[in-house]
């Protein structure tokens, strides 16, 4: 199985040789509810890592969502363009959003574990 | 504070929000599961945060007259109206709904954030007649949907002659309630008053409606579902910074009477103007403070926003100058990028 990390910005990162695949935590889609609208970057843009590349809507608020590893977009979810609401039913597996050819693989080491991330969020609540 | 029926929402799984002081459900199924309910079938929300006041007295009907802009002498009793309430300078101090209960006492509802102010506005202005804040006494519940009336009509058969704007008094599991045909959803619906003893009716109503698939709605479906049917919300869409001919609430003016504000209204134009708008060629949402551009211009500001279901489009509302007209095109900035949107007119939804 694929080991699924996270960073402190609720984004799920799955790393398969260089190319990553990005999504939010069942955390971010329930703090978020209803998910209406992703707005995705191109294709082949590049981004580092923290830096805010789409942008999802749900019916409460707007939230930015960084790029976990330094790289060049390679593909988007398009079905989430029609079925957005996937990101909420779905969020580690049909809601996934884009994958990333990655630059700096070893970012992935300081990414949070499946355990941190739970400790995290379990902080986070408070 | 807590409405009544705190518990129950928390029984639930709600997720609660402060409102204006209020910890009130946000949702329990999910926003948008619970508005296509309220559309489709029937919804139950508890809105006991509103404030609700009684005014008595011999002279009542004059002094609630003074206070709102619209008729109220053209209401029987049992009847009720909606009606903004103004300042001096035609500005909106609150929009309320006034049932006359009979020629000498009217139940005002009144918004929850404005409570305070509206007691004391309306104390300065009462001319012997009584007003008593019974927010805490009363309990309201709205049961909005197209099978609304059919789980009504398992108490009473009487409900089915029940015209909008109108109430009677209903018993409901025993309980005395008054029943309005009223609410803030676009759909068929009822708020019902009652005793804050009776909290168990929240339950009670909930499994009456078990058979149409009735769920619990929060604050959140209900700004969807106001929103889609063209109804302001007071903080977001109007405030004292408006008057009602701003906002689209010129049919509540009634200059052939008088009215706190009159003068101000007959004498200044508006300034601007409130319309709906849809966003063309993309389904972010608008929120309040995101600003309108006409013509390369920023010509105004948004004052709610939403994502509405049942048009499967971005929708909203706000203030541009007044010469403005419906069908322009305008462009919203949201999150630094312009979006193409269109004015539109406020009732975006007609059952």
């Amino acid at each position: 199985m694929t080991e699924r990390r996270f960073t402190q910005d609720h984004e799920w990162v799955e790393l398969s040789g260089d190319t990553a695949t990005v999504g939010i935590s069942n955390f971010a889609q329930d703090q978020l509810g209803d998910i209406v609208s992703i707005e995705f970057p191109e294709i082949s843009s590049k981004f580092k890592q923290k830096e805010a590349m789409a942008i999802v809507d749900s019916v409460k608020a707007s939230s930015d969502i960084y790029c976990p590893m330094d790289g060049t977009i390679i593909e988007i979810n398009k079905n989430l363009q029609d079925h957005p609401e996937l990101i909420n039913k779905s969020p580690y597996d049909e809601g996934w959003m884009l994958k990333l050819k990655v630059s700096n693989i070893s970012q992935f080491e300081n990414l949070m574990t499946q355990q941190q991330y739970e400790k995290f969020v379990g902080e986070e609540k408070g | 504070m807590r409405t009544p029926f705190f518990e129950d929402h928390v029984k639930l799984g709600a997720k609660m929000v402060d409102f204006h002081g209020w910890d009130m459900p946000l949702q329990y199924s999910g926003i948008l599961d619970e508005q296509k309910t309220v559309r489709n079938n029937v919804g139950l929300f508890d809105i006991s945060h509103m404030g609700r006041f009684r005014l008595t007295g011999e002279t009542s009907e004059e002094c609630i007259q003074n206070l709102v802009t619209n008729d109220v002498s053209k209401i029987a009793e049992n009847q009720a109206i909606y009606s903004p309430m103004c300042n001096e300078e035609g500005g909106i101090i609150d929009d309320v709904i006034v049932s006359k209960i009979s020629q000498n006492e009217f139940l005002i509802v009144v918004n929850s954030s404005n409570i305070k102010k509206d007691f004391e506005w309306m104390q300065r202005h009462l001319d012997g007649n009584k007003l008593k804040d019974e927010t805490q006494k009363i309990a309201l519940l709205a049961l909005q949907g197209p099978n609304a009336q059919a789980i009504i009509e398992k108490h009473t058969s009487e409900i089915a002659k029940l015209k909008p704007f109108h109430f009677m008094k209903v018993k409901l599991h025993g309980q005395d309630c008054m029943i309005s045909r009223t609410g803030y959803t676009g759909e068929d619906g009822f708020e019902i008053f009652f005793d804050s003893s009776a909290s168990i009716l929240w339950e009670k109503l909930l499994s009456d409606g078990q058979i149409f698939g009735i769920k619990p709605a929060g604050l959140g479906a209900r700004d969807v579902l106001r929103l889609e049917a063209g109804m302001m919300l007071y903080g977001n869409d109007i405030d004292e910074s408006v008057t009602p001919l701003e906002a689209p609430l010129k049919w509540t003016v009634k200059l052939e009477k008088n009215f706190i504000g009159k003068n101000a209204l007959e004498k200044n134009e508006p300034k601007k103007r409130l319309f709906g708008f849809e966003i063309i060629g993309s389904k972010r949402v608008a929120r309040q403070n995101d600003q309108i551009i006409y013509e390369g211009k920023n010509v105004g500001r948004v004052t709610s926003g939403t994502f509405s279901p049942t048009l499967g489009k971005s929708i909203g509302f706000g203030y541009v100058p007044p010469e403005m007209q419906l069908g322009q095109d305008i462009q919203i900035v949201i999150g630094g990028k312009n979006y193409d949107a269109k004015l539109r007119s406020t009732r975006f939804y007609k059952k």
